[in-house]
């Protein structure tokens, strides 16, 4: 690609710059005008003191960025969304990677499309629907439940409902369509070559995994991870819906200073909060990360 | 929505065609046709709204009602404030009367014009939410609570809020994810006035013993309905209507108590904006709403909450479900909700987001 912009000549090259510009603009206008904005008035209402609606004059503070100061109890309820966070991505891993690769080496053709299909198919699926059919699944006297006494009779009642488990459940059929997909494109794009080459090595098929195809995986991973972590730290449907009295975390606080409170600023200040936490953890992940994939 | 609009299609359609025609045969009715109609304010599918009782008042005075729709109180002020002289009766929650007084939006009515008033219950005619300086802002229509309700056959000896920190039914007990009401029931166990408890530290302890107990959290009625027939919970709090739909739809096996401590009610009123030109038309439509023949075809036919026509009450049906749910001898355990300064809602959230935090821990 860059050889054919080097045997440009310099108008051909500004226009081509230009029907770049013309074909990025739409999606980066949609961004500004879809995310930017309002998160710049979400940032806003975080320094405020009452939500700037009806005559109320503006009060500006920093108050609400001293919530977890404040209010102790919500570094508990944070650890508690993080923890959800690490058990959801850490099984999406587990599943989606091996997943991955069956469907990137191991089919091709109609049960690839096939496979692909059943993949995405939560995401077509609406998300209230599927949290209350996993209800179904995991209560007492529910489907699991039920499969259980058929197989032992005298097993005591088994409910997974209104617990930990039954979050990350949750959580892990919502989102790791995300981790397959991405861990797919690494996969697929793996040269059969290395392979054959570690196996002509003497290499077995553990070393070949460890020492091939997990560090050629893990940008996919990697990618993975941060679109499954940031979303499930946030997530309120389902520990609400599945987690009974357990499920409390940053995202049902954030919601009830929405729906209940009425304090805009509370919940953004606790949104941005958030934010920063992730960015930071991030931060010191890729300080660690990159050098192991720079050394492939 | 689309009835609305072909109908108002329909109308505009009709009257260009065939207006002109008839003109003048229409012409010596039409400051009559005016002068009956009135415009009310309510929640979609509130009663006032239902259709059997447009056409029995329509045949019964000639006056037509016409329906404008509000999907939160917010809302109705709003519409209120904006739209002057657009309405001529509006539903306001006796929480929001002393509000809506202060801006000058409703006036004081004279009980005097209306005749069905001498049966309503004199703690709902003359409760101190709707009076300002003696006189009422609003005529008393409906009442209901949010109380305890718990499994028939299984809990017996339900009297007391006390029962949500029973170790006899540990991990049995379903809490309505609301702070206004869970701050509420701390409150009345601690023996506070819920609307404004003093000693928050105290309900937030109340709240906090109920721990080995909570097992979920509900939000919805659908939930709640969901999670009580697949055996989940025993005890709950949970409002008048929704139970009596479940005991009457869904055919769950539930009682419904009012412990001694009381219960927290709601009470819906009728109220005639300052900016109506139709007063006196607006007082024969309320006190048709008051009515005992409508409230009897509407709560059997369609389920109702309670009447605060102690008459009509009476006038249902002896084996009807509300006599069970809305006991009279409960009205005076009952404390209403009242309206929430902002500080005071920011309080009773805090207390609450902590409460849950402790569950979860």
């Amino acid at each position: 690609m860059s050889r054919d912009f080097r045997a440009l000549t310099r108008p051909a090259l500004a226009r081509r710059r230009w029907a770049i510009a013309a074909l990025v603009a739409p999606a980066y206008g949609w961004l500004t005008l879809a995310v930017f904005l309002p998160l710049s008035a979400m940032l806003f209402f975080s320094f405020l003191k009452a939500a700037p609606f009806g005559t109320r004059p503006l009060q500006f503070t920093i108050d609400n960025y001293l919530a977890f100061v404040r209010r102790p109890y919500l570094v508990d309820v944070a650890w508690t969304s993080i923890q959800i966070g690490l058990w959801t991505t850490g099984l999406s891993a587990l599943i989606g990677l091996p997943a991955a690769m069956a469907l990137a080496r191991a089919t091709k053709g109609r049960s690839q499309q096939v496979l692909f299909l059943l993949i995405v198919l939560p995401f077509w699926t609406n998300g209230l629907v599927r949290v209350f059919s996993w209800t179904m699944v995991l209560r007492e006297g529910g489907v699991l439940d039920y499969a259980l006494h058929l197989v032992a009779p005298p097993a005591p009642p088994f409910s997974l409902l209104y617990s930990f488990p039954a979050i990350v459940i949750g959580l892990v059929h919502a989102y790791l369509p995300y981790m397959i997909l991405t861990c797919y494109l690494s996969a697929a794009a793996i040269d059969e070559a290395y392979i054959e080459a570690a196996r002509s090595l003497g290499a077995r098929n553990p070393m070949i995994f460890a020492k091939v195809i997990l560090p050629l995986c893990l940008p996919g991973l990697i990618s993975g991870s941060i679109l499954i972590f940031v979303p499930v730290i946030g997530s309120f449907m389902e520990p609400r819906i599945l987690g009974g009295r357990v499920g409390v975390t940053m995202g049902t606080m954030i919601e009830d200073q929405f729906v209940q409170a009425f304090n805009w600023p509370l919940g953004a200040a606790l949104s941005f909060t958030m934010l920063g936490v992730v960015l930071l953890l991030f931060g010191v992940s890729s300080r660690v990360l990159p050098r192991r994939i720079l050394a492939q | 929505m689309t009835s609305h609009l072909s109908r108002r299609s329909f109308h505009a359609l009709f009257s260009s065609a065939f207006g002109a025609g008839l003109l003048t045969i229409a012409g010596s009715r039409r400051a009559d046709a005016a002068a009956t109609e009135i415009t009310v304010l309510n929640w979609k599918g509130y009663g006032t709204d239902e259709a059997f009782a447009l056409k029995a008042f329509a045949e019964a005075t000639g006056i037509a009602v016409k329906h404008d729709y509000f999907n939160a109180e917010a809302e109705m002020l709003t519409k209120l404030r904006t739209n002057p002289g657009a309405y001529d009766v509006v539903l306001i929650n006796s929480a929001r009367t002393q509000q809506v007084q202060a801006d000058g939006l409703i006036d004081a009515i004279d009980l005097s014009a209306v005749p069905n008033a001498k049966d309503l219950s004199p703690s709902l005619r003359d409760h101190p939410n709707i009076l300002v300086d003696g006189k009422p802002y609003g005529v008393a229509w409906l009442w209901g609570m949010t109380s305890l309700a718990v499994r028939h056959g299984k809990v017996a000896d339900a009297n007391s809020w006390a029962i949500f920190s029973d170790p006899n039914y540990a991990g049995r007990l379903a809490l309505f994810d609301d702070s206004i009401t869970q701050v509420g029931i701390g409150a009345l166990l601690t023996g506070q006035d819920p609307n404004n408890p003093k000693d928050l530290k105290a309900v937030t302890g109340a709240l906090k013993a109920m721990k080995p107990n909570v097992k979920l959290m509900w939000s919805s009625e659908d939930e709640w309905n969901k999670a009580f027939a697949a055996d989940a919970f025993d005890i709950s709090d949970y409002w008048s209507g929704a139970a009596a739909r479940s005991i009457k739809i869904h055919k769950l096996p539930l009682d419904f108590v009012v412990p001694k401590e009381g219960a927290i009610g709601w009470l819906d009123t009728l109220a005639i904006p300052s900016s109506s030109t139709k007063k006196a038309v607006a007082l024969q439509f309320i006190n048709y709403m008051i009515d005992p023949k409508f409230y009897v075809t509407w709560a059997t036919q369609s389920g109702a909450p309670a009447s605060t026509n102690a008459a009509a009450m009476n006038a249902l049906p002896p084996d009807d479900l509300n006599h069970k749910i809305y006991k009279p001898e409960d009205l005076a355990k009952l404390k209403f909700m009242s309206a929430l300064p902002d500080d005071r809602r920011q309080a009773f959230n805090d207390i609450w987001d902590e409460v849950k935090a402790y569950y979860a821990k």
